[in-house]
């Protein structure tokens, strides 16, 4: 059984944004969301390094946790995915995820919180595949395409993989293989340095 | 007797290894993936909708062929 991930080399992503644009554009995303954003670290100083964060699909997911509604289930391919039908927008997933993923549009005169939005892993929502009833909530579904996500797809340096975790690891193992260093992955070391060395924040992970 | 340890601690050593039921979650409401649109215009050739073995492989295709550069003979 294939288990969906996304994995963002922080050696490879040069911050084009290309997978941000992508996302919107396929997904028709409301104003105000960004369902996927590109973040820098140690920005315009040399050696900075970038990933690109959206839902991460997680394993023991924190959002479907404090869902008073639960509004959130995951699909056998690992997606983690939620039914708008059934979100009240209340917001706790947004404060439970460590990557910021939930978005939420404002709606109406008074810009009051709507149901919340987040990646699909282009795989759209509980609607019938391919309907126009999914594709206005949740956008494409590319996986019933047979197709993989939108900004996967299309990052130029290919530095954003997503698919099946089995054939993603081989993948960046085949990659460290090749340049005889590190990982590269964002990681603890990356964002906080390392004990071993003293090595600053924003090194090797 | 020794052996027996050995073996036994090796076993739950490995047991280490494994991976927890990843079961948590709300009732799955969604068609699978592999059961396709319905609109062949957009739908990559290659796999036979509601066949989800080789929807699981045209996927796997297009994610290492797609994505890793290193397995394409230029």
């Amino acid at each position: 059984m294939a288990r969906m991930k996304f994995i963002c080399d922080s050696q490879r992503c040069i911050e084009c944004n290309g997978c941000v644009t992508a996302c919107k554009n396929e997904n028709e995303v409301p104003w105000g969301v960004n369902r996927r954003r590109v973040v820098t670290l140690n920005d315009g100083i040399p050696g900075e390094k970038s990933i690109s964060v959206a839902c991460m699909h997680c394993s023991d997911a924190p959002c479907m946790a404090v869902c008073p509604v639960q509004c959130f289930y995951r699909t056998d391919e690992g997606v983690v995915l939620h039914d708008k039908d059934v979100c009240i927008g209340c917001g706790y997933c947004s404060y439970a995820c460590p990557f910021g993923a939930p978005q939420f549009p404002s709606q109406g005169t008074f810009g009051v919180r709507g149901k919340m939005d987040k990646c699909t892993f282009c795989a759209g929502g509980p609607e019938a595949n391919g309907s126009e009833a999914e594709f206005e909530k949740y956008g494409r579904n590319r996986l019933a395409e047979g197709k993989l996500p939108i900004c996967a797809e299309m990052c130029s340096t290919k530095a954003l993989l997503a698919g099946d975790g089995d054939v993603l690891a081989d993948i960046l193992r085949t990659r460290v293989a090749q340049r005889g260093t590190g990982a590269e992955v964002w990681g603890w070391g990356t964002a906080y340095g390392t004990k071993a060395g003293g090595k600053e924040a924003g090194g090797k992970s | 007797m020794k052996k027996l340890a050995l073996v036994v601690f090796t076993a739950l050593l490995l047991g280490a290894c494994g991976e927890r039921p990843q079961s948590a979650g709300g009732a799955n409401r969604d068609t699978p993936p592999y059961m396709g649109t319905g609109v062949a215009a957009f739908t990559v050739p290659g796999w036979k909708a509601g066949d989800k073995t080789s929807w699981e492989l045209a996927l796997r295709a297009r994610t290492q062929f797609g994505q890793n550069e290193y397995s394409r003979g230029n």
